[in-house]
Formats: structure tokens, sequence, C-alpha cells
């Protein structure tokens, strides 16, 4: 059971990271996971800059168990500040890592406290609370995206 | 209004020999997450099954192993014969006839079949293709409405919802009390004459409640409603006879009570069954096929449509036999016993607190509740570290969970195969959850 709950995910649960719904955004999603009930709300706000796009900011609401929400917290972290495929990169990281049935441990070089998500891959129930927010910012993207393809 | 027909009290029963049962139940001797011992607590969810259940099952095929009501040979005759057998052993459990008795593939389909009734009806009588005699009770109008509670598994809910998607009816719901009882009081005012269907638990998975029925057929009998129990949390545990009960249909599930999973029954009073249109149509169910149309069997062949689950029936009828040797009156005053030490274990531990009744009145074995500062999930997740299997989540129950102003629970659920042993480890891990998280 330390394998799931690490003190790095018990702290982001207890003080979540960037959490509450920010302006400006571009995107917004509403996620659950039918199963358990768990929710989200999250906003997304990207910045072109010299022709690259950024994340510039991540905003969340939402409730569920501590896995989803310091997932949200550690998303947070992870992606905030990141070029749009940064971020992209860093989400198939994460997914690859959570769904690999505790195959990859990660490289907390280049995920930091994401790697703590690691033993939670060795838990299929507790994989979709994990994603939940990393799904919705996905999905974010797709929407704030589109939008601009479409004018 | 006591109802001591579904209700035995549990007075005067010697107690059940919980060891011996946990004998016929190999299951529970396996261990669990690195060692530890299998504690059981999620019956309400599925129950485990004894070896008498699967002896039964694969005697079957072993030995008899053909599609039933068709074929010339001695097989198919076997094997009919331990179908209708199953069925009449099955009704006989809940003090009613075989051919009121229909097999579906669980609950949730039985419950479908009643709902459906009311769908098919409404869109045949609408273009005027036949429809069995007595079928008007069947056919909704736009404003016709549904009764249903606000405990509702998912199973007595989405369907009718579907119904009045369908058909122009509109759902009203019975509201609950903080203590996760209903409100009975406002069901004078929800019975009106345009109430077409009174659909109900008769126990709730999310709380625990047993709803008094009488009430209920009361209403429902004073406007000429059509009355549907979901029994699934009742059948398993308490002593049932359909026929006095006084509803009209009456769905459960095998898997609950020791049977096989993909196998369910809808029980009905003979006029309502032979009142309904089919549900799934095909081979089995008919009376006559022409390429220009097809009339129907009666019940209770007319709701089952192909080759039907024989096995699954000859084991749930083994189930039957295994229960009614216990006891069913035993098995409610033990489970009581049970829920009881819960209870009271609970009650005593700070930043626990139960949702639904705190007291054994009127109350099954299911008890959720809720851990300050702790997510249901996460305390679950603690429970499985030290061997004990509990529900988490919203049950199926998601309205009743926000009419308790519970995002989820966790839930635990005693059968015949626990005993205080079991109740008392639960408690012990559930004393360390907050320790995990620090929860204060």
């Amino acid at each position: 059971m330390q394998d799931l709950y690490q003190e790095i995910i018990l702290d982001h649960y207890r003080n979540p990271q960037g959490k509450g719904l920010r302006e400006p955004f571009e995107a917004q999603v509403h996620h659950v996971n039918p199963t358990c009930g768990d929710e989200i709300d999250l906003r997304l706000h990207l910045d072109e800059r010299d022709g690259v796009t950024y994340v510039d900011d991540v905003s969340y609401a939402g409730q569920g168990c501590s896995i989803s929400q310091a997932s949200a917290s550690v998303m947070y972290e992870s992606l905030v500040g990141k070029t749009l495929d940064e971020a992209m990169t860093a989400l198939a990281r994460f997914q690859e890592m959570v769904q690999s049935k505790g195959e990859i441990s990660g490289d907390e070089d280049t995920m930091g406290d994401a790697v703590a998500f690691a033993g939670v891959a060795k838990y299929p129930a507790r994989v979709k609370c994990a994603l939940l927010p990393w799904m919705a910012w996905k999905d974010a993207v797709v929407r704030a995206t589109e939008g601009d393809a479409h004018g | 209004m006591s109802l001591d027909v579904t209700h035995p009290r549990a007075s005067g029963t010697t107690p059940l020999d919980v060891d011996a049962i946990r004998a016929d139940f190999p299951i529970l001797s396996r261990d669990v997450r690195g060692g530890g011992r299998l504690i059981y607590l999620d019956s309400a969810a599925t129950t485990q099954k004894p070896l008498s259940v699967l002896d039964a099952e694969r005697d079957y095929y072993l030995t008899s192993n053909a599609a039933v009501h068709r074929g010339a040979h001695q097989l198919a005759e076997e094997a009919t014969e331990a179908y209708e057998g199953a069925r009449e052993r099955i009704a006989r459990f809940v003090g009613g006839q075989p051919d009121d008795l229909v097999f579906t593939r669980n609950a949730t389909e039985s419950l479908n079949l009643a709902a459906y009734a009311f769908s098919n009806a409404t869109a045949k009588a609408a273009l005027g293709s036949a429809l069995p005699e007595g079928a008007d009770r069947f056919v909704l109008a736009e404003g016709d409405e549904i009764l249903v509670t606000q405990m509702e598994h998912h199973a007595n809910l989405v369907p009718w919802q579907e119904v009045c998607a369908k058909t122009g009816a509109v759902l009203r719901w019975v509201p609950l009390t903080p203590e996760g009882r209903l409100d009975l009081g406002e069901l004078d005012n929800l019975v009106t004459s345009k109430t077409r269907v009174i659909s109900f638990t008769h126990q709730s998975n999310l709380l625990g409640t047993i709803v008094p029925v009488e009430p209920f057929v009361r209403a429902a009998r004073s406007v000429g409603a059509v009355t549907v129990l979901d029994a699934c949390q009742s059948v398993p545990h308490m002593g049932m006879d359909v026929e006095k009960l006084g509803v009209d249909l009456v769905a459960w599930s095998g898997h609950k009570m020791l049977g096989p999973t993909g196998i369910g029954c809808l029980w009905g009073r003979s006029e309502i069954l032979a009142a309904m249109p089919p549900f799934i149509s095909g081979g089995s169910m008919i009376e006559m096929v022409t390429m220009e149309g097809s009339t129907f069997a009666e019940p209770p062949k007319r709701f089952e449509a192909g080759v039907p689950m024989v096995a699954q029936a000859v084991g749930l009828a083994a189930a039957c036999d295994y229960l009614d040797a216990l006891g069913m009156d035993r098995i409610t005053a033990h489970e009581s016993a049970l829920t009881a030490r819960a209870l009271e274990g609970i009650a005593a531990m700070d930043g626990v607190r139960v949702v639904g009744p705190t007291s054994t009145e009127e109350r099954g074995s299911a008890v959720s509740f809720v851990v300050d500062g702790v997510h249901p999930h996460d305390v679950g997740q603690v429970l499985d570290s030290s061997g004990v299997a509990v529900r988490v989540g919203h049950h199926c129950a998601w309205p009743g969970c926000r009419a308790m102003d519970v995002p989820a629970t966790t839930r635990m659920s005693t059968y015949i195969y626990n005993g205080l042993d079991d109740v008392d480890d639960f408690l012990q891990a559930l004393g360390r959850v907050r320790q995990v998280f620090g929860a204060h």
C-alpha cells in the first residue's frame, strides 16, 4: 500500500497546487469517473509567443480520492509554463507509466513528482483515478485548439 | 405497520455455524495482498458460491447438457426437466408459482423487462398493433406518472427515465429523509390519478434501509397503478412470500444469493405477466411465425427468447436448497447480529459516520459510512491492504448519495459466511484509516 500512497502523493493531496478555477481560459471541460463519482472541472489557458504555444495556466476544481486530487496537483506543476509540445510529451510519459502495470517506473529527472504515481500502475482500479485530470486536460487542449482551427 | 411476512422476527433461532459454512466456500480460504486472510464484506455486490452450487452446474454440464424445449432426444428431455425443475424450486423459495417466474440475465434485465412492457405497449397501441388482452394497463399517455424513490439503484431508475423519454410520461420520486428513510408522508401527495407505475426498492443497497411495502401497495391500488419491487437486497437475506406482498412484479438476481452470475428472476402475478407484450424477441418465445407476423407464447416463455441459461438456473436452484437448509429466519438473525456489531463499532469511532439508519430496526446488512477527511475510495484501499474487501463509490445510487450529501461512501455488507471475527477485523482496519492519511 505504501507503493500507492507515497508521501509525495499525500502531500499534494493535503496541499494541492494550483487548485481553483481562474480566468482567462480558452476551454473548460467537466470530466467524471462514472464508476466512483469523482469529478473535475478544468480550465486551460494557452498563449502563443514567437510562434510557440505555451500552457500558461491549468486551473481546476473538483472532488475525488487522494489519487485523483494529487494527480491534478502534480499535473498543474508538470504542465504550467511548458510549451504545448512539452506538455503533450509529459502527458504521454505519465499515461504510459500508469498504464504499464508496473513495468515502467518513470524518470524523476524528466517527470518530477509525477513519478510518485508509478505505484498506481499496480492497482488497476486506481489507474483511472490518476488519469482523470490528465484526460480532462487533453480534452481541453483538443477543444482549445479546435477553436483556433475554426477561427 | 409491521411486515411479519417479509421480516421474520429474529428471536428463538439457533445461531449459524459459520466455521462449517465457510468450509463450503473454498474461495474464503485464499489469501490476498501478500498473505493476509480474505475478509469478504462485499456480499451486497455479489456473494461467494458454495461447492454445492458449483457442483450442480458442473453435474448438469457433465450429464444432461442440451438445448431445452426442443430436440427429440433423451438429453434434451433431461435438460428441459432440469431447467423447469429449477424454475419450480426457485419459485417455491419465494412463495410463488413456477409459471409466474421468468428467468432473465440479471435483475437489471428483469427491471428492463418490466419497463419495456410499458414503452412497447405504448408504441404498439399508437400504431394499432396487436397487444395481449389487458395490455391497456401498460399503455402510457403524455403526462402519466411513474413513481420511484430517491434511493433507487440505477437499475430501477434509468429504465423508467427511458420510458418517460419514449412516452412523455413524467417521473416522480419519494424523497429521502436525512436519516436515510423514505419520507412516506409524501406518498399521498405523490400518488395521483395519473400514477401508472410505482417501482421501488425493498431494501436500499446504498443505505441498508428496509422499505415497508404495504403503504406503496395500498397507494397503488387506490389508483390502479402497477407495482414493481426491486428485491435484489431482500430475497437473499429474508424469508419472502411474493404472493402475500401484494405487489405485481418482483425482480431479483441470482448472484447475490449464492447463485451463479448470468441469471436473474422476475416474478409476476399471472394476469399481469399475461398482459405484458414481449421484451426480447426471437426463438422460443413465439406461438406461431409467418413472414407477415408472429404471435407469442404464454408467460413465462414469452419473455425467454433464445436458448436460456440452463446451468445457471440449476445452480440457482441449488443455492435455494443451501439457503433453505440454513433457514432464512436464522440468516436474518445472524446478519442482524453482525450489523449491530458493525454499527456499534462505527458509532464508537471518532470521525466515522454511518450513512443510513444507525440502528438495526428495519435495516439490512449493507452498512455505508464516510470517514472525515478521507475519500471513500482511499478508505476502501486501506481496508483492502488488511484483506478487507468492501465496495466504494456511489453504489449505482448516485441520486441517493447526493440526497444524503455525500459524494460517495465505503460500504461493508455481510452474509452467511461472515462471523463477528470478520466485523471485528474490519473495525480494527477501519481504525487505521485516519492514521494513514493523517486526518484529524
